[in-house]
């Protein structure tokens, strides 16, 4: 874990985590906030998609099935928790569950440099996990939310949009798409930009991602100690369901650190633009804080060296 | 000529349904910019990507400015952080708007 602190990417973390509390005046102009989040999103895409075609795509389906299963039973989870135990409202629980049934790309983005540093093996199509898992828990999310109250129509077309052609899911397909189909050698031409870029890349854009969550630390009084509560041990839990999924499938510890990574990561752009237009009486402070306040940097510093331990861990019990 | 400006300052999750809907009320044009600031949503102003504000602006006259107030706050003020006002402004070309 220590190790993992030493990380470039997460330094550049703690650096604009540490430049948000003291209140510097750093920020990344928005443009090139956006071009990054974009060369991300895509070349996690394309790598996928290279991975994809140089294996056998059809063991992908039974992890993928079980990974939608995991999508589904993950928000109903949060929502009991955080109605019965947080005696939260009905539209707040079902906003917050879903974003954690929903995955952070930029989380799962950091897992997979962690074991590609260690170089450790992990599936070619953890990529298409990836793109499976952003929308059942959302889905599941509004429907929770919509359960029980009759008012307020929900427009669908507006939320399908939104859902499947917002900019994540959108460039994550087709950049799956492009790598796939051009293959390692069409991808050769390319690589220099979306390859050999993309830790630099990552460590800068975490830099910005550090400065927006030392914002919402301010927030953390306001949501109550049950919440950041909620925030670290939901994850850990969600990853023992990860765990237990990515055994069950047959994946390797990597498979199985990257699977409980995403079972455990909590969306915060797509969810959250979701969760907006469908449940718009939900306070969004409280979504945001938990995601993006308390889980995503838990995640990034301690959970994946605790889920990539007890991968090993499993893996090494069960054979 | 008189004329109403009717400004409206809210989430730019909104900006697409917002402005289809100013159409269908009559107006002829409008001027969306981004927008920052702090107000009394503050608790529920969501900062993050998606979630920045937008000011949207508009010039028409008096019957479909009323419209337009009483669509949003009937629509929107309940969940969305938002405000709206109007003021008169004087403009050259009254056709236009």
């Amino acid at each position: 874990m220590a190790n993992n602190l030493l990380d470039p990417v997460i330094l550049f973390f703690v650096l604009g985590l540490t430049a948000g509390i003291l209140r510097s005046d750093l920020r990344l102009p928005e443009a090139l906030y956006e071009t990054l989040s974009i060369y991300l999103l895509v070349t996690i895409g394309l790598k996928g998609g290279v991975q994809l075609a140089e294996s056998d795509p059809s063991g992908v389906i039974v992890p993928a099935l079980l990974s939608i299963l995991l999508g589904i039973v993950i928000p109903p989870i949060g929502y009991v928790i955080l109605r019965r135990l947080g005696r939260f409202g009905q539209a707040d629980a079902a906003a917050v569950a879903a974003h954690y049934g929903s995955v952070s790309v930029v989380t799962f983005a950091v897992a997979l440099t962690y074991l590609d540093r260690l170089q450790v093996f992990y599936e070619a199509y953890v990529t298409t996990l990836l793109v499976i898992l952003e929308i059942p828990g959302i889905a599941v999310g509004i429907l929770i939310a919509k359960l029980g109250t009759s008012r307020g129509e929900l427009k669908l077309g507006r939320l399908i949009h939104e859902l499947f052609l917002g900019k994540s899911i959108f460039l994550l397909l087709g950049g799956l798409i492009v790598g796939y189909v051009s293959g390692p050698e069409g991808m050769a031409q390319v690589s220099p930009l979306f390859f050999n870029l993309f830790r630099g890349a990552l460590a800068f854009f975490l830099l910005e991602m550090g400065i927006v969550t030392a914002r919402r630390l301010s927030d953390l009084r306001r949501v109550g100690p049950f919440l950041v509560g909620f925030g670290i041990i939901m994850p850990l839990f969600n990853a023992g369901l990860g765990i237990a999924v990515g055994l069950l499938a047959g994946l390797s510890v990597g498979g199985i650190t990257v699977l409980a990574t995403l079972a455990a990561s909590a969306s915060y752009i797509a969810a959250t633009a979701a969760m907006r237009v469908a449940v718009p009486e939900a306070n969004p402070t409280l979504y945001l804080t938990a995601s993006l306040g308390i889980t995503f940097p838990f995640n990034i510093i301690v959970g994946i060296p605790i889920y990539y331990w007890a991968a090993q861990l499993v893996r090494g019990v069960g054979g | 000529m008189k004329r109403v400006m009717v400004t409206i300052v809210t989430e730019s999750v909104l900006e697409r349904q917002l402005t289809e809907e100013l159409k269908q009320l009559g107006v002829h044009g409008y001027t969306v910019t981004e927008a920052r600031g702090e107000g009394s949503r503050g608790v529920r102003a969501a900062e993050w990507e998606y979630s920045s504000n937008i000011r949207v602006e508009t010039i028409c006259d008096e019957q479909v400015a009323g419209a337009i107030l009483a669509h949003v706050s009937r629509t929107y003020y309940a969940n969305y952080a938002m405000i709206a006002f109007t003021h008169e402004v004087e403009v050259m070309r009254p056709e236009k708007f």
